[in-house]
């Protein structure tokens, strides 16, 4: 047991026995126990679809299992509900916040629990309760402020009180720390700390298996919805629990020869853009990347990023500035005319970019080369050659189930829609790649395959632009790191000098001490 | 993994029953307003098929039905609701009846110049449509609609223009004979005197429709657009060409139907008192038909039927609107199959979980 655990071993908070849950013959939980004690961190991991989510939503009251029993502090219980839940002091902060955006955090807490005084609502009541609360437990916010102008972090802390307003003793926090700064992810941290102190349990659901070592007392693992182990977390390192939740080894560092850089491939000069409000989200940003090598762009989300990629994707115009590939100029270019130059990317949002997610695996592996005479003559699409070359890049790619080019990328898992994109735009064999938040959602295994053919790319004298919100990622990866803080960039280091603390402070728009 | 796919899995199954569905409806309101269904229904369908004439004059009264529905479930797929199959039909009407009024062309080339004329005619209707959309952001729904009752006050103006009207009625004049489709030889055979090329037309436009959608590049960009306009532009497809192009193809079908309707049929247009609905039938019959070009044959097949069929329900004091209430009952279950697909599902998932508890409890 950690030294500073608060957990109490006396007092079972949750009691989840043979948890059994079928979607038609799909079994998505299969016999999963589940212990959490007061004031305990309890983690739990697996891969995408591994059947994570469906277990705290069984718990959460919106599934109801076909075997198994759940006991809340000692009384068995049958949960038909979220409202129930809530009731039974179980309080869930999603992945994606669920807040209204020009409410003020104080509206956002109490909507739907509005304390009233008489007929009118209660705010100032409110307000002191939520101050009280969110001093209680270092959970800093301003009350009146408008949740559309406070940071992703306020943001969640905000949605950590609402479940604290509602009486929520059992905390379930779905992957919290996806969309942090390293900053804000040690002051989270904190915050379970106190929560824990106050005799609190949480379950911390995550990708991360630092964090897990960092916070959490005990890791329930499951993997294809059996339940593999539940560990102390003392009693284990970060490279055996990912073994556990995928079943092999897996190779954390990424394997990845020094190399000189060669020419440059991509030249962005004084780029300017307004946004779709007329707002200046990009103010003469500079960026090269050169053969083989990969720049890695960090930054908070929402300081240019994605429509930095979309300009050089294409999809969006920018104001002024020159951007060139191998010095053909590209800038304000259409979509295709850019992709002909040079350019092929792994999309930030692979459902709404990637993939036509009603299309099969054959038909998005051809769409940018539906017309190319390989699999196309006279306008009449060549199916049997589509066929062809899907299966071998599914064979190459490693794509699953196997043989699955007649099926609509839907039905496909995250992990392998992400791998139809990687074998669509590896196999284009451009120039520059660009990569945007590659592993977003991905587990360990897919994490591994997607950087492995980042660095591929690079060790064959490709370029490589990544853009990720993971600090891990792009430290791992890069050659090059350029921090990008409001629309322009703000500091650039070696990837193989970065560390995380300079890199959360340019992240923040400082400047570190170049001595 | 092997999945067993049952009838229930598709969408064939619900279509049949909400045809029936759409019947007992019928059936119901007959009963309520005192006028025997037996009688109704075995009339409706001796008025269909009791001879081959009347089967033939289905097959008549099906073709523009066809193309309208072929013209609705095109701009299904790209994503695009052509209400306004209606106006593109009218004008398709107009240009077809002005060729074959003043063209001066030997037959068989005649009713083709008149057919490219109504194409034509459609594609424009329809194209406008699309450039407001592109250019401007105008919403197609409105400005489609808008466009009905243009063409509707256009025809209008045009058949009462001087010269253009018949003497003494409300109409324009009769075509030429030789741009009429109507083929002879087939009259003696079926006893049809209106036996015309429409319904083949029609068939080859849906066999085409089906392969450009299937197995052609276009078609591949088509449906990408339709399915994914923000994967489509990022894989390089310019959505609004596609819009364009598609809204034009469907402006174009339903200028045909027209074309087929006048031509084949009537052989002129009448002033219009209210809006002939040949284009929002087409929409049922793409409903009908899963917005599949083939499914868009037999779905037309089935309407232009009960449209003949329903004439003859005044012989048994029947009110031939009957039929309308059918098709409206019909497109309102076809519309909810989903929650249809929803109970069987539920249903035949507690008969599997009741199973085997059953087992369960055996071996205990």
């Amino acid at each position: 047991m950690k030294k500073d655990s608060n957990a109490d071993m006396s007092v079972e908070a949750i009691r989840m026995k043979g948890i059994v849950k079928r979607f038609g013959n799909f079994t998505a939980n299969d016999h999963i126990n589940l212990c959490v004690h007061k004031g305990e961190v309890h983690a739990i991991l697996g891969e995408n679809g591994a059947g994570k989510s469906t277990l705290m939503n069984v718990l959460y009251g919106i599934y109801q299992p076909n075997e198994g029993s759940i006991e809340i502090d000692g009384k068995p219980v049958k949960i038909n509900g979220p409202e129930e839940a809530i009731k039974l002091g179980i309080g869930m902060v999603h992945q994606h916040f669920m807040l209204i955006q020009p409410f003020t955090v104080t509206e956002n807490i109490i909507l739907g629990a509005e304390p009233k005084k008489g007929i009118v609502v209660d705010k100032v009541g409110a307000r002191k309760k939520i101050v009280e609360l969110s001093d209680k437990y270092g959970l800093k916010v301003d009350p009146d402020a408008k949740i559309e102008d406070i940071s992703v972090g306020m943001q969640q802390r905000v949605e950590i009180l609402k479940v604290l307003y509602r009486g929520a003793r059992h905390l379930i926090l779905d992957e919290p720390t996806s969309s942090l700064t390293p900053q804000e992810i040690t002051e989270l941290m904190e915050i379970i700390k106190n929560l824990t102190k106050d005799g609190k349990s949480v379950i911390l659901i995550t990708h991360k298996l630092k964090e897990i070592t960092e916070a959490a007392d005990f890791c329930t693992i499951i993997r294809q919805g059996k339940m593999v182990d539940t560990v102390e977390v003392d009693k284990v390192d970060e490279n055996k629990l990912a073994e556990m939740m995928v079943g092999r080894d897996v190779q954390f560092k990424v394997d990845k020869k020094e190399q000189e850089p060669g020419e440059v491939v991509l030249d962005v000069e004084d780029l300017k853009a307004k946004d779709y409000r007329g707002v200046e989200i990009l103010n003469g940003l500079n960026l090269k990347v050169h053969k083989g090598e990969i720049v890695g762009l960090a930054g908070v989300d929402g300081n240019g990023q994605s429509e930095l990629v979309e300009i050089l994707t294409g999809l969006m115009k920018a104001e002024s500035g020159k951007i060139t590939i191998e010095g053909k100029d590209i800038f304000n270019k259409k979509p295709k005319e850019i992709f002909e130059d040079g350019v092929s990317s792994i999309p930030e949002d692979r459902q709404k970019h990637g993939l036509v997610m009603d299309f099969t695996v054959e038909e998005n592996m051809i769409l940018q080369n539906y017309a190319k005479p390989e699999f196309s003559k006279h306008g009449i699409l060549n199916r049997d050659a589509i066929a062809k070359f899907t299966d071998k890049l599914i064979d190459k790619f490693d794509i699953r189930p196997k043989g699955c080019g007649k099926r609509l990328a839907r039905q496909l898992s995250g992990g392998n829609q992400q791998k139809v994109i990687i074998a669509r735009e590896v196999t284009n064999d451009k120039d520059l790649l660009i990569a945007m938040n590659p592993t977003r959602g991905l587990d360990v295994g897919a994490i591994e395959f997607v950087h492995k053919y980042l660095v591929e790319q690079r060790n064959k004298g490709r370029a490589v632009l990544l853009v990720s919100f993971e600090l891990d990622e792009i430290m791992s990866l890069s050659d090059r790191i350029d921090v990008i803080f409001d629309g322009r960039i703000n500091g650039t280091v070696k990837g193989s000098e970065a560390n995380e603390k300079e890199l959360g402070i340019m992240m923040a728009g400082g400047k570190v001490d170049e001595n | 993994m092997k999945t067993k796919v049952s009838i229930w899995d598709g969408n064939f199954i619900y279509v049949i029953l909400s045809i029936i569905v759409g019947f007992l409806v019928g059936a119901i309101l007959l009963v309520s307003a005192g006028i025997d269904p037996g009688l109704t229904y075995s009339t409706l369908f001796q008025g269909i098929f009791s001879r081959p004439k009347y089967i033939v004059y289905a097959f008549v009264y099906a073709a523009p039905y066809i193309m309208t529905g072929l013209s609705v479930a095109f701009s299904f797929k790209t994503g695009v609701f052509n209400i306004g199959a209606e106006g593109q039909f009218v004008v398709g009407s107009l240009a077809a009846v002005l060729v074959g009024i003043f063209g001066n062309f030997p037959p068989v080339i005649h009713p083709l110049i008149c057919f490219v004329a109504a194409a034509a005619a459609g594609a424009a209707w329809g194209a406008v449509v699309g450039l407001m959309k592109i250019k401007r952001g105008i919403n197609e729904v409105l400005s489609y609609i808008m466009f009905n009752w243009i063409a509707y006050y256009l025809s209008n103006y045009v058949v009462m223009h001087k010269g253009v009207k018949a003497q003494s009625i409300e109409t324009t004049k009769n075509v030429k004979d030789s741009a009429r489709t109507i083929i002879k030889g087939l009259i003696p055979v079926t006893g049809c005197t209106e036996v015309n090329a429409g319904f083949f037309i029609a068939t080859i436009c849906a066999i085409l429709l089906w392969f450009v959608i299937k197995k052609t590049t276009f078609g591949y960009q088509l449906r990408a657009v339709g399915l994914s306009k923000t994967a489509s532009e990022y894989g390089g497809i310019s959505s609004s060409r596609i819009f364009m192009t598609s809204m034009a193809i469907s402006g174009m079908l339903a200028g045909i139907g027209g074309a087929i309707q006048t031509l084949g049929m009537s052989g002129r247009i009448p002033q219009f008192s209210g809006q002939e609905s040949f284009g929002f039938d087409g929409i049922t019959v793409a409903l009908i038909g899963g917005t599949d070009p083939i499914g868009c044959i037999f779905a037309g097949l089935f309407y232009g039927a009960m449209k003949y069929g329903g004439n003859k329900l005044t012989l048994v004091n029947a009110p031939k609107e009957i039929v309308n209430i059918i098709m409206g009952t019909i497109i309102f279950f076809i519309a909810i199959s989903l929650l249809f697909k929803r109970i069987i599902k539920g249903v035949q998932q507690k008969k599997l979980d009741k199973a085997k508890e059953l087992a369960e409890a055996k071996e205990a």
